[in-house]
């Protein structure tokens, strides 16, 4: 790899890297806004004015709000997220278990909705404006046109209810065999898929019709090269970088987007516990959980970003 | 192919050919139209036909419905194409997948639009040989190395790993000849395959392709709108014309001994007669030592430029690509500041900058560019894009503007309904002259023309140029024009700057400039241009001082 695109991914890491330290400045402040503080919160309504005192100086509360915001921060880096109000756990440690679960259902729900994705965008292409192509992006379209809950909802009265084939609730737990896990998440793995599909389809279909109204690809017909072949070698690879863009906002939207989902199959993931403890008010729950959300949403753009720039051969290949 | 077809020497036999396509104008029924009206022809195995024709001619349509393609929705709905002894058009979708890229290849205009961007060079040049099964990998590269040799590209061992934004233009052609012949078929189609180089280049090309059909027996459709051109290569020589045969000859009858109007129309449409103006006393715009560079770039791409132009005369900057005649009118605009030196119009400084000149400055210069098309708001009529600088600068309206319209319209010999009309609905002449009128309107004193007529066919171009020079005589505007193309600077220029790399290795009056002595690069330029002259290629080739930059 040469020079120019070893700083041209130097160049978006260190841009992340900002962009999650003005979204933590962004979290900070908004958690400062709100009325009340976590002494307040912690002692509650019947709290005297000397135990409130006691505790904001025990808790450093008393500090300027940007000593706080360091303190806080230096304990992010180093993985101490702070301990849940409402349970008085270790956040960290909760988390943990959560954020695995969920991305145990997003990679699998991934694994289903990228290859199928774009499998039906190159079949779309391959008979564009027949039947086939419509079809694809009709059904696609009235998959993502019914809001996530319906589908579940759907999809529990289905195989959970009447063919009983699989769970209507996920529970999984640490210690469940692979296959007993991955009957749990079919449900809601299947309704994120749904949901996923026709976007990165579409996307794909776009990018590469764009690209099939290029010179080379006539060259390619010219070849004697069967339209799919013309597709397949000729046109994907010159569409990759907007497949890839929709796909990684598909999967950033696949682990920060499936509140709904993990709610309605009752799955003991990151989405769970951010709603758990919103209605709980639990600050510091709602600080780490957002936290997270945006690095992992920031992470796979820097990814889209990077794989698009690797996928340019005139940046492999400087002349 | 078959011993007996062989002994017929009867390549292609394309018997009454006819092509039609749907075309949806905006605002009323899709309807029918006719491309090419029952045209036939033959060639024999080894044998170059040249297909020559105005765009709209039919020519590309022809040469490839030699491989039973057709471009978005044309269809063949008539006639039949009958290669190597049997009719292609009966063989179905399948019929057509094996001989394209087997029997028959195509080289296209623009090889840089079609390679594609994302493989390397080698592994396209292949592909067909490979995907027909005519030879193993191991000896379609040795085929292909040979070829590269043979089209005299530099490091033919290493230059297919490369990939196509790595080799110049005229490399890129030279590459996709050696992929049409790699297969070793009977028959390549050439589409305009030098018409997007620079001359200086092209001649290279030309040489190339001439050697490359020699030396393989290959027979061709050779397509091009320069009669120049396909006179050096081409054995015979048909021309078209809005989709019809206007005459088929040998190659020497043709330019010699033209039987039709059109086609000796086309023979000698460079001859305008211009005489030269002596440069007055005082330029009205003088350019002094202009050094210019894109970005923070520290290649300069002006470096020490100084031309004058004089009132109601014509100066011409020529040079290939990259010579920086664009960047000089960008420089002389305010579009592009200059770093150093100075732009003086009428005895004062300009500003440097577009931003910093007053509103009496900018009427001053105008523009006319190379693509009418995309110079123009398409959402706006005639008579609004005419009409605004009238607007802009004067503050003329209502019924007087309109007026002022029908007058320009007038000049540019196009009538008074052209005023309602939008973009799309004009062709490609008359575009150009819309973008005439707009910048008349301004009454400016000097007219930058970017590569005006390049992108015109040669009939049309020569309209355009005896409109230019009939409006310099009742205007008295003087004009920067900018080509690459010697034979228009002849026809219209005053005085000549030829520019090289960002500099200007030769200037003065017309006459001057382009008698001898010349410096290498004026020669190279000047002995680059093609001429109607049969073996002009191989006299030219043999003369020439100094290689061309583009190689």
């Amino acid at each position: 790899m040469s020079s120019p695109i070893v700083k041209l991914v130097a160049q978006r890491v260190a841009l992340g890297v900002v962009l999650l330290l003005a979204i933590s400045v962004l979290i900070f402040a908004g958690t400062q806004i709100l009325p009340g503080d976590v002494a307040q919160a912690i002692l509650g309504q019947s709290a005297t004015p000397e135990s409130l005192a006691n505790l904001r100086e025990q808790l450093g509360l008393n500090d300027p709000a940007y000593v706080r915001y360091f303190h806080w921060l230096g304990g992010v880096v180093t993985g101490d997220l702070g301990t849940a109000m409402s349970s008085g756990q270790d956040i960290a440690t909760s988390i943990k278990g959560r954020l695995w679960n969920t991305l145990f259902l997003a990679f699998w729900a991934a694994v289903v909705a990228v290859p199928l994705a774009i499998i039906l965008g190159l079949i779309a292409v391959r008979y564009r404006n027949g039947w086939v192509d419509k079809l694809i992006s009709g059904l696609a379209l009235a998959s993502t046109s019914f809001p996530e809950f319906f589908i579940g909802y759907v999809l529990v009265y289905f195989f959970a209810v009447k063919w009983q084939i699989f769970p209507g609730i996920s529970t999984v737990y640490d210690g469940m065999p692979f296959g007993e896990r991955m009957q749990a998440i079919a449900l809601p793995a299947t309704a994120l898929t749904l949901v996923v599909l026709a976007h990165m389809m579409r996307m794909t279909r776009a990018a590469i019709l764009n690209v099939m109204q290029s010179a080379y690809v006539e060259t390619a017909e010219l070849k004697g090269l069967s339209a799919f072949n013309v597709i397949r070698r000729h046109a994907f690879p010159n569409a990759i970088a907007p497949i890839i863009n929709v796909v990684m906002l598909n999967l950033a939207y696949l682990i920060v987007g499936v509140v709904v989902v993990e709610v309605i199959f009752v799955y003991p993931g990151m989405g769970q516990y951010l709603v758990d403890h919103v209605t709980k008010r639990d600050v510091p729950v709602v600080q780490a959980v957002g936290l997270i959300f945006a690095a992992v949403y920031i992470s796979l753009n820097i990814i889209a970003d990077i794989a698009a720039i690797v996928a340019n051969p005139r940046l492999r290949h400087p002349k | 192919m078959a011993d007996s077809k062989a002994k017929s020497g009867l390549l292609l036999d394309i018997r009454n050919l006819r092509i039609e396509a749907t075309v949806y104008p905006p605002g009323e029924a899709p309807k029918n139209i006719v491309l090419v009206h029952d045209v036939s022809l033959t060639l024999e195995k080894g044998k170059v036909l040249g297909l020559i024709g105005e765009s709209g001619a039919g020519k590309s349509t022809i040469g490839l419905s030699s491989m039973g393609y057709g471009r978005g929705g044309v269809r063949i709905t008539g006639g039949e194409v009958i290669l190597n002894g049997r009719d292609i058009l009966k063989g179905g979708k399948e019929g057509f997948r094996k001989l394209r890229g087997r029997e028959v290849c195509y080289v296209a205009q623009s090889a840089a639009a079609a390679f594609n961007p994302a493989h390397r060079l080698m592994d396209q040049v292949v592909e067909a040989t490979l995907l027909h099964g005519t030879a193993t990998r191991a000896e379609a590269e040795k085929r292909a190395v040979a070829l590269f040799k043979k089209l005299s590209l530099p490091n033919p061992e290493t230059i297919g790993e490369r990939f196509p934004h790595q080799v110049s233009g005229g490399q890129l052609q030279r590459v996709m000849t050696a992929m049409a012949l790699c297969s070793e078929p009977d028959l390549i189609v050439f589409d305009e395959p030098t018409t997007a180089l620079d001359v200086t280049t092209q001649i290279d090309v030309l040489a190339a392709i001439k050697d490359a059909i020699r030396d393989t027996h290959v027979a061709a459709l050779y397509i091009t709108h320069d009669l120049a051109v396909v006179a050096q290569v081409s054995d015979e020589i048909m021309v078209l014309r809005h989709g019809r045969l206007v005459e088929w000859g040998g190659t020497r009858q043709i330019i010699k001994e033209p039987r039709q109007e059109y086609t000796n129309a086309l023979v000698s449409v460079h001859e305008i007669e211009h005489h030269e103006q002596k440069p007055g006393t005082t330029p009205f715009l003088s350019v002094k030592n202009v050094t210019a560079a894109y970005g923070r770039s520290h290649i300069k791409v002006l470096k020490n430029v100084s031309v004058d132009i004089y009132p109601g005369q014509t100066l011409a900057v020529v040079g290939e690509s990259g010579s920086g005649k664009s960047t000089l009118a960008r420089a002389i605009t305010g579009l592009l500041p200059p770093e150093d030196g100075t732009v003086t119009f009428d005895g004062r400084p300009l500003a440097n900058k577009l931003a910093d000149r007053p509103k009496e400055d900018l009427r001053q210069l105008q523009m006319i560019y190379q693509m009418a098309d995309v110079a123009m708001n398409p959402r706006q009529t005639v008579g609004t894009i005419i009409g605004r600088p009238l607007e802009f600068y004067f503050g003329i309206r209502g019924r007087e503007r309109d007026k002022r319209v029908a007058e320009l319209l007038d000049k540019i010999e196009m009538g008074k309904g052209f005023s309602d009309r939008y973009p799309a609905e004009l062709s490609g002449g008359q575009k150009q002259r819309v973008c005439i009128a707009r910048s008349l309107a301004a009454k400016p004193k000097l007219i930058i023309c970017d590569e005006v007529t390049s992108a015109l066919d040669p009939l049309v171009a020569n309209g355009i140029l005896k409109l230019l020079l009939e409006l310099q005589k009742e205007e008295s505007v003087a004009y920067l024009f900018i080509t690459h193309d010697l034979a228009t600077v002849k026809s219209i220029a005053d005085s000549i700057a030829v520019m090289y790399r960002g500099e200007v290795v030769r200037y003065g009056p017309k006459s001057k400039v382009l008698t001898p002595p010349f410096d290498a690069y004026t020669d190279l330029l000047l002995s680059s241009v093609p001429e109607m002259e049969i073996g002009w290629l191989e006299k030219a080739i043999k003369g020439r001082r100094m290689a061309s930059a583009g190689n």
